[in-house]
């Protein structure tokens, strides 16, 4: 079992980067984002190889929108090490994890579908779950769907 | 002289007395819709959860065979019967629609599982159709989720049942000129669009709501609203 401390003390040792726990995971500041995945890739001790899940939460009310990575290592049969990245909620520009997880690709876009997150550096970022045609984005928590205002203001 | 309506017909009584003699009496019409309802070939396609008891129904312990409906057909060319199982999402109902249409006539549709029927635990979400009713007529709705096998069944007898009531002469698919196409909907920016079609469904909240007030009207003059009364008061 991995001690987030460890890491988070680690992390601040070898790459210098201020992380801070949040529930069960680093909240890593979104510029040193990408050191902190090649050093958990690369380094000896943790071989993080693959990345299991990637998700977006909507913080409305904060105007954030939190980016939740799970990393495994395949090689040591460790893990996970949760790692998130908060970013505004308005012009949300992420660095893309898949030049170093190619299992990011289809995750990201799926973020990018459900919540607009634009990852930075993904070379196919378009809608995966719906349509091309589609406007806004569907899981965010101001989303307005269209039966809602037919039920509620119709005439 | 062909057999109008209003024809002579024969008592249900001497019927059974000469059948035990052997001799059988029948209508060309009764004899048709037995036919019918007896080889209901259902289209091969699930979308859910739903499709899974339908499998189970197909297979022996269930046995859908007994009812003459044991031929799931992958084409719709070859379908009488379009059982949607399972979750319509907005972009499968094209694709639904588009097979409806494709089905030659006489051609019957039964809902399986909540879902299909109103959208179920997906109701209030942004991907799933609210009711295939909304696009294609539907002849029988099962709720469940999922259906048992048994309620399945049921609803196939319920559907035997409503083709034994047709008529050759009224039924909608041999008058002359008709024409069951159902436009295809098409991905817009919020949805489908349209998001219905109103010649086989109407929003049901919104046309009660304009009954509700025209009765309103006519017994109060005005619709009695609490909050106005309190305000005045």
């Amino acid at each position: 079992m991995i001690q987030l401390e460890e890491v988070k003390a680690e992390l601040e040792k070898s790459l210098g980067v201020q992380t801070e726990l949040s529930g069960s995971g680093l909240l890593v500041p979104k510029s040193r984002l990408l050191d902190v995945f090649k050093f958990l890739k690369e380094n000896a001790k943790y071989q993080m190889d693959y990345i299991s899940n990637l998700c977006a939460v909507d913080y409305l009310k904060q105007s954030q929108i939190e980016i939740v990575y799970h990393l495994y290592s395949m090689r040591n049969k460790t893990g996970p090490i949760g790692i998130k990245v908060r970013t505004d909620r308005q012009d949300c520009i992420v660095p893309s994890a898949t030049p170093l997880f190619r299992g990011a690709e289809f995750q990201e876009r799926e973020a990018f579908d459900l919540y607009g997150v634009k990852f930075e550096g993904h070379t196919d970022l378009r809608r995966i779950l719906m349509w091309d045609g589609f406007e806004g984005f569907p899981m965010r928590k101001d989303y307005v769907h269209e039966d809602e205002d037919r039920y509620v203001e119709h005439p | 002289m062909g057999l109008a309506s209003g024809s002579p017909t024969v008592d249900q009584g001497l019927k059974s007395e000469l059948e035990k003699e052997g001799v059988v009496l029948t209508t060309l019409e009764q004899l048709y819709n037995w036919g019918r309802r007896s080889s209901i070939w259902p289209l091969q396609f699930g979308l859910a959860c739903c499709a899974i008891e339908m499998i189970a129904t197909a297979c022996a312990r269930y046995d859908i065979a007994r009812f003459g409906a044991e031929l799931f057909r992958p084409s719709p060319r070859q379908a009488d019967l379009m059982i949607v199982a399972g979750t319509v999402t907005k972009k499968m109902t094209p694709q639904v629609v588009r097979l409806y249409n494709q089905m030659a006539e006489p051609k019957y549709v039964i809902t399986m599982g909540a879902c299909s029927i109103a959208g179920g635990p997906f109701k209030e979400g942004y991907n799933v159709l609210q009711g295939i009713d909304r696009f294609i007529p539907v002849d029988v709705h099962i709720p469940g989720c999922p259906p048992r096998p048994e309620a399945l069944l049921d609803g196939l007898m319920k559907l035997q049942k409503k083709i034994d009531g047709q008529s050759i002469e009224s039924a909608e698919w041999y008058q002359q000129g008709q024409k069951r196409e159902f436009p295809i909907p098409a991905f817009g920016p919020k949805g489908l669009e349209p998001p219905y079609n109103p010649e086989v469904w109407k929003p049901r909240e919104y046309e009660q709501k304009k009954q509700t007030e025209a009765e309103a009207r006519k017994i109060h003059g005005t619709i009695h609203d609490p909050k106005q009364s309190a305000v005045s008061q």
